[in-house]
């Protein structure tokens, strides 16, 4: 019959009798548990990082752009030559079956003025649809309509950032602000994002009607002239296909055959990040991983010094072994003993690694995400190494000749 | 039936290729309540005999009947349990568990036998007080004199109200007076709870105490007479 409270007090106290060295034993798990739990919030920080910048981003989103000049030879970036047209935006969302919303958009960089207040920043003509791809929520206002894009209304919407800048603590909503000279209305503020996965700030944007970028602000080298096309898939699987249906009737409309150059380029942001976030993960792992080796050296510490605690206690264990106790008694004393310095370990590991992470993550800046499950398993692992490398001096232990234990000097 | 029956019991050691004979069958009967002193020269057999008799060790040839049961058969695990319920041991080096107080040594044989906090606790206490160590239950080893370091470990051999005490060299680390003292608290302990005591001496007076007197010599028993009082 086995006691269990009465054995784990035993433990304690044969803990404390060698302070130091229990607290040594200890410190292995202490390093490997927290280890564990620091590296995988890193990781975790990372991952986590990446994913909200992907849905900042919008969700299966392509991205076309136009294609390269190319003069006397000399090929020219993507986007220099002006090919696409909102012509080719509508055609995609009329005709591609895996396309969901197309947003054509027409930018440029301008000086904005509201009252005596200035601000010079990106102005990004385009679609209401632009909301929907790019997942961007309004805190206040409404958004310009198809009819706004139709006529070529003078309406903005502005990011945090441009607000924060022109408006301070007023509301800018029905506010009249002026961009290069021109008086647009405020119609709508956007939702805070963010910075993107280029560390640009989202915020810092204005959004206007497409038609009116073309006519009145940034003016187009022919009609209907669009920089950049935005595409949203219907869903991650479709990502593929509408890919191929583009590029095939983008070639078809462009009038390029089949050994000429593409004169776009269809980018696809949502896999380019998708395989980011996989590295990532893979790099958590990875960093677990070599943390745990060190939780493992822990493990043979503690069944290190099991082993000499045995030898050390011969003499107790004979006279144990004489007033009655059993094989499981004397096995269960010694395997408790080194639960109970894994665990303990284990406790003051988890706070070390949830100090390490914060630590990490305000001085260093790097985010780190310590889950409940890290610190549930880094805990149960922490005592199956206790029982695992306790087994068998305890096991060693419960072998004894009780005649020889009790002689052992 | 007898309380301890001993069967022609032979204990052989092979030491390379010589076979030694510690005990060469050895027959003999003790009755519940009878004060033993086994006597004789180291190498005698007779502590290879106590130790058999207390169910640390088996025999390699023979029979040892304990209350009945052969214990020829059983397990380490069931004559680990035999230990904890019929028999009590005294050792000469007094064995009690150093860092660890006076109580809690005599609480140590009911951590395997399923007693509770409380029972352990009276128990032990009763047990402490009556081998005359009252007051003394917060004392560690280190803290009591020899003699009071041995009452405590005849305390932890009475708290499970085993039926035999095994004393091996209960004396032998003690003064004269003090021994005495020792003894007489087995005289009483015999007199007045009908436990059986067998004790393994080589001191004439302390053998003395006892009722019946077994002389081992070379693995035989060579005489086995009662004390005359």
């Amino acid at each position: 019959m086995i006691n269990i409270p009465s054995t784990f007090k035993i433990s304690i106290r044969a803990l404390r009798v060698n302070k130091m060295r229990s607290g040594l034993t200890m410190l292995g798990i202490i390093i490997g548990v927290g280890a564990v739990i620091a590296m995988v919030a890193v990781g975790a920080g990372a991952s986590q990082k990446i994913a909200e910048q992907i849905s900042s981003m919008g969700s299966n989103l392509l991205i076309i752009l136009p294609g390269a000049t190319t003069s006397g030879g000399v090929r020219m970036g993507a986007g220099t030559q002006p090919t696409l047209t909102m012509a080719d935006a509508e055609a995609i969302l009329r005709e591609c079956p895996a396309v969901e919303a197309v947003a054509p958009t027409h930018s440029g960089t301008a000086q904005i003025v509201f009252s005596h207040m200035n601000w010079s920043t990106g102005v990004l003509g385009t679609t209401p649809s632009m909301l929907d791809i790019r997942e961007w929520p309004l805190t206040a206002g409404r958004p310009f309509t198809s009819q706004d894009v139709k006529s070529a209304t003078k309406v903005a919407l502005l990011g945090q950032t441009v607000v924060d800048n022109l408006f301070g603590d007023q509301d800018p909503v029905g506010q009249t602000i002026r961009i290069k000279n021109l008086p647009f209305t405020v119609v709508g503020v956007l939702a805070r994002k963010g910075q993107d996965a280029q560390g640009r700030d989202q915020d810092d944007t204005i959004m206007i009607p497409v038609t009116t970028a073309q006519k009145k602000l940034f003016g187009a080298q022919f009609p209907g002239m669009v920089r950049i096309i935005s595409v949203k898939a219907k869903s991650a699987e479709d990502l593929a296909a509408a890919e191929q249906q583009i590029t095939a009737l983008l070639k078809q409309r462009h009038r390029i055959g089949p050994k000429q150059d593409n004169d776009f380029t269809v980018r696809n942001l949502t896999q380019l990040m998708q395989a980011r976030e996989e590295s990532t993960k893979v790099m958590t792992l990875l960093l677990g991983a070599i943390a745990s080796v060190s939780l493992l050296v822990g493990g043979i510490g503690i069944m290190n010094i099991m082993l000499v605690s045995v030898t050390e206690r011969t003499r107790e264990i004979g006279i144990r072994m004489a007033i009655g106790a059993k094989t499981w008694d004397i096995r269960l004393q010694f395997i408790i003993e080194a639960l109970t310095l894994s665990l303990i370990g284990g406790i003051v590991g988890i706070i070390v690694g949830v100090s390490t992470a914060m630590a990490l993550s305000s001085l260093s800046g790097w985010p780190t995400v310590v889950s409940p499950l890290s610190i549930v398993l880094a805990f149960g692992f922490s005592g199956f190494i206790g029982i695992f490398f306790g087994f068998y001096p305890a096991y060693k232990a419960s072998l004894l000749n009780p005649i020889d234990a009790l002689r052992y000097e | 039936m007898a309380l301890i029956e001993a069967h022609t019991i032979s204990k052989i050691y092979r030491l390379g290729d010589i076979d030694l004979k510690a005990l060469d069958g050895i027959s003999t009967a003790i009755e519940q309540g009878e004060f033993v002193a086994i006597m004789g020269q180291s190498g005698s057999g007779k502590s290879t005999f106590m130790n058999i008799l207390g169910c640390l060790d088996t025999p390699t040839q023979g029979q040892y009947l304990l209350d009945g049961v052969d214990t020829g058969g059983l397990s380490r695990d069931e004559l680990a349990e035999i230990r904890n319920k019929k028999l009590g041991f005294v050792f000469q080096g007094f064995n009690l568990l150093s860092r660890t107080s006076a109580l809690e040594n005599v609480e140590l044989p009911m951590l395997y036998n399923g007693n509770t906090a409380p029972e352990r606790h009276e128990r032990a206490m009763s047990a402490l007080t009556s081998v005359g160590l009252e007051g003394r239950e917060g004392h560690h080893p280190n803290q009591l004199s020899g003699g009071q370091q041995q009452r405590v470990a005849i305390a932890r051999a009475l708290v499970n109200d085993a039926p035999i005490i095994l004393a091996d060299e209960p004396t032998g680390n003690l003064d004269t007076r003090t021994s005495a003292e020792i003894m007489e608290l087995f005289v009483r302990l015999n007199r007045e709870s009908g436990i059986t005591v067998i004790l393994v001496t080589h001191e004439h007076d302390i053998a003395a105490y006892s009722k019946r007197i077994i002389r081992f010599s070379d693995g035989h028993i060579v005489s086995d007479e009662a004390v005359a009082r």
